[in-house]
């Protein structure tokens, strides 16, 4: 070794000569939820340019919907968020029944709260699961999958399916609760209230480790998620306090009391990615409260049938409408157009996660490799809803 | 496929208990397909029903299969979803990665044949044994983590019907020895729709 | 605002470039003239009394039956300040659809534009970054078009469903007839 050449210690980062590489993460990625690539131009370990593609999941909705009769649409929209499936059936079959002008009576409006919100806290366990998975601790991962798995089972002897239920139908729902349903429901949802849910908050959302990886990064300022139609809870990290389910009430939820969960910047500049997971852990108790007044509400109502507005054939008048509801993942919208025939002309799905990767690439400029995977993770994108 | 008969030798019954004759195709194959790493390759709807399979009340860890994120370090890959034509590159690839011998196991009727989109999918692949050989097919839209468990045991008694040490990757009515564009090395159906 | 009140506004600031509207829709709309698009869009959100700061959906349509057949692009807006709602709607000609980009007004109007270019062919002149978003780079046409066909492959892959898919789906007959399929009535077909 020469005695005259440098030392690496020696050189500032102006004489060291770099160059930028290109990194490609996914379409096969376990912590990309989903097929999602990402073309990362990095120097060094930080991001300078990102660009993701999608469509590795396209499977054509739009066009199914186009040639399937309404009713059977809604299997098809169970499969666009695979996570959070009533909340797409039930944004369908409201779009459906705001142009046909029917309104469900007040027992399956009560019906379709409840499993909304159950599937809400089952849809936030495995976006909180997943994301602490991502950022590297396992085990909150394992707890919430086990305590999804009995809302799962709550959703299976209701309608026999523990994924992908078709249970919103246009005009009412497909199937009633059995019997002993509204016992075994207050009994998991006293036991998520007084253990899970404190463990969870204990065990890693005010984990200082966990707070440090993220607390300050990703920050979505308001105007940026308003430009980029942030909407649930990536919208409410950023500080805003819209929620469809205050402000522009659907099926009866009006009537119910609960608070909209807002990022408050505890541990760092509001709209970090810290915000973001927060209102999700916030909304799941939150909907447990909007649960035990629904269960609350059906002890005392009359069992009505859930079948009686559902119409014999779904033909909607010609005309076209724009409904929104809230899903788990943002503000889920359907575009109808109907000419009058039992097929739907066009149906447009307006998918929160989609705009959602939109602001990605403004995001992520100026990170490393390793707060991009945190900042995914915080703006829970399921590909299935994205690429429809 | 009947079970294999017990190896009978010239060592037979002079042990006491305690001591365990076998073949070595036996004693290898055994060891395999208990400990299956399979490739976390959800895709879609049935990768959540994986993860569920693989978290703790329908635990695949106690059947020694375990997900591992790189094809590299893999035995089986599970093509847990629907396959678009955009995709099927990248799991022909993935595929092609994976040391020998491998397994793939087709969960949910997407990627068995297209599943609920082969009519009007202009971008779903009717299913995944257009770009590579499957080995065991679940159906179920998404297969319940009891169904993707029984297809994982097939899998496991296919396992050990293969001859390792005669040809390697080659079991009788087996794929893995297959080249991809279907010449096969023994005269067996394809097994394709 | 409701929407007549809206309706106004636009009409009193651009006149006959609001070629017409259906207030009494289910959701109401506003049709503007296609050029005029970037401007109105652009109206929408700074006017204080609009204040339109977030474009909710931006989908094409395709009416070849109509008369004329035209391609809609519609444009749902809301408010976060004052918490309405309202949509646009600009129709194209069916060959090579083109209408100026919103980008510049709503940022999330990128990715939608890519998509409505992808799957039913409008170019949106100004657009920064107008490619394919959902489908891949050497796709061929625009499939939510009414006159699309499958082709039979892509790339050696099957996209329309092969007459044997066809036959045993619509004819009833069981899947899952193969060499691994042990029940003894179907041991007897397509043996190998």
């Amino acid at each position: 070794m020469s005695s005259t050449a440098p030392w690496i210690s020696d050189w500032d980062g102006d004489g060291l000569d770099t160059d930028e590489m290109v990194v490609n993460m996914g379409p096969q990625h376990p912590a990309t939820h989903g097929v999602l690539r990402l073309e990362l131009r990095t120097d060094g370990e930080v991001v300078r340019a990102a660009r993701p593609h999608i469509g590795y999941l396209h499977r054509c909705f739009e066009k199914h919907a186009e040639n399937v009769d309404y009713p059977g649409v809604l299997p098809y929209a169970d499969r666009m968020d695979y996570v959070a499936a009533m909340g797409n059936t039930l944004g369908f079959a409201l779009t459906v029944e705001k142009l046909l002008g029917i309104e469900p009576s007040p027992y399956v409006q009560t019906l379709r709260v409840l499993m909304a919100e159950l599937q809400r806290i089952a849809s936030h366990a495995v976006a909180v699961g997943t994301y602490t998975m991502d950022i590297g601790a396992f085990t909150p991962f394992l707890h919430l999958l086990r305590d999804r798995e009995k809302i799962l089972d709550l959703f299976e002897w209701t309608c026999g399916a523990r994924l992908l239920y078709n249970y919103n139908w246009v005009g009412g729902v497909s199937h009633d609760l059995p019997d002993g349903f509204l016992r075994a429901t207050r009994d998991m949802l006293s036991e998520f209230d007084s253990v899970t849910f404190p463990e969870l908050l204990d065990l890693i959302i005010h984990n200082r480790i966990f707070v440090k990886r993220i607390a300050g990064v990703g920050v979505c300022p308001r105007e940026l998620a308003i430009a980029y139609d942030l909407s649930g809870p990536n919208l409410r990290g950023s500080g805003l306090a819209y929620d469809l389910r205050k402000d522009e009430p659907y099926s009866g939820y009006q009537g119910y009391e609960f608070e909209v969960c807002v990022g408050t910047g505890q541990y760092g500049p509001v709209g970090s990615c810290f915000d973001r997971n927060w209102v999700r852990v916030a909304e799941m108790r939150e909907s447990s409260k909007i649960v035990h007044q629904a269960l609350d509400r059906l002890e005392k109502m009359e069992k009505a049938d859930v079948h009686e507005k559902v119409p014999k054939r779904v033909k909607p008048p010609k005309g076209e409408v724009y409904c929104r509801s809230e899903a788990p993942r943002g503000q889920l919208g359907y575009y109808l157009v109907s000419d009058g025939n039992v097929n739907p002309y066009r149906l447009k799905v307006k998918s929160p996660c989609f705009t959602a990767m939109s602001v990605f690439h403004n995001l992520a400029k100026g990170m490393m490799i390793a707060d991009v995977i945190a900042l995914i993770g915080s703006l829970d994108i399921v590909l299935g809803e994205i690429d429809r | 496929m009947s079970t294999p008969t017990p190896v009978r030798g010239l060592i037979h019954n002079r042990f006491e208990d305690g001591v365990i004759v076998a073949s070595a195709d036996q004693l290898i194959n055994w060891s395999r397909k208990n400990s299956i790493w399979f490739m976390t390759f959800g895709l879609a709807c049935c990768a959540i029903e994986m993860m569920a399979t693989g978290a703790s009340r329908y635990d695949l860890d106690r059947f020694g299969i375990m997900p591992r994120g790189t094809p590299r370090q893999c035995d089986l890959m599970i093509v847990a979803g629907t396959v678009t034509l955009k995709m099927a590159t990248r799991v022909k690839r993935l595929y092609e990665q994976m040391p020998e011998p491998k397994y793939v196991v087709s969960m949910g009727s997407c990627a068995n044949n297209g599943g609920p989109y082969w009519r009007h999918g202009y971008h779903v692949l009717k299913g995944v044994d257009e770009v590579v050989p499957v080995d065991v097919y679940v159906p179920g839209c998404p297969p319940r983590p009891e169904a993707l468990l029984y297809g994982l045991l097939k899998l496991q008694e296919k396992i050990q019907e293969d001859r390792v040490l005669r040809k390697r990757g080659l079991t009788v009515g087996s794929l893995a020895g297959a080249t991809l564009d279907g010449a096969a090395d023994q005269p067996v159906a394809a097994g394709k729709k | 605002m409701d929407a007549p009140a809206i309706h106004g506004a636009l009409a009193a600031a651009f006149g006959d470039r609001i070629t017409g509207a259906d207030l009494a829709a289910v959701s109401p709309f506003a049709i503007v003239e296609p050029l005029a698009i970037a401007e109105v869009a652009a109206f929408c959100k700074a006017d204080p009394a609009l204040a339109f700061d977030n474009l909710m959906c931006l989908s094409g349509v395709d009416y070849p039956k109509e008369t004329p057949p035209r391609m809609e692009v519609v444009y749902h807006l809301f408010s976060y300040r004052h918490r309405h709602t309202f949509a646009l709607k600009v129709q194209l000609p069916r060959e090579s659809p083109a209408v100026p980009s919103v980008e510049g007004v709503w940022a999330v109007a990128n990715w939608h534009e890519r998509e409505a270019w992808d799957l039913f062919g409008i170019a949106f002149t100004g657009h920064s970054d107008l490619r394919r978003i959902l489908l891949p780079d050497d796709w061929e046409g625009h499939p939510l078009r009414k006159d699309w066909q499958d082709p039979e492959y892509y790339n050696g892959m099957h996209v329309k469903p092969t007459q044997q898919m066809q036959e045993r789906a619509l004819g009833g007959e069981p899947i899952g007839v193969g060499p691994f399929d042990f029940t003894p009535a179907n041991r007897s077909q397509e043996e190998p």
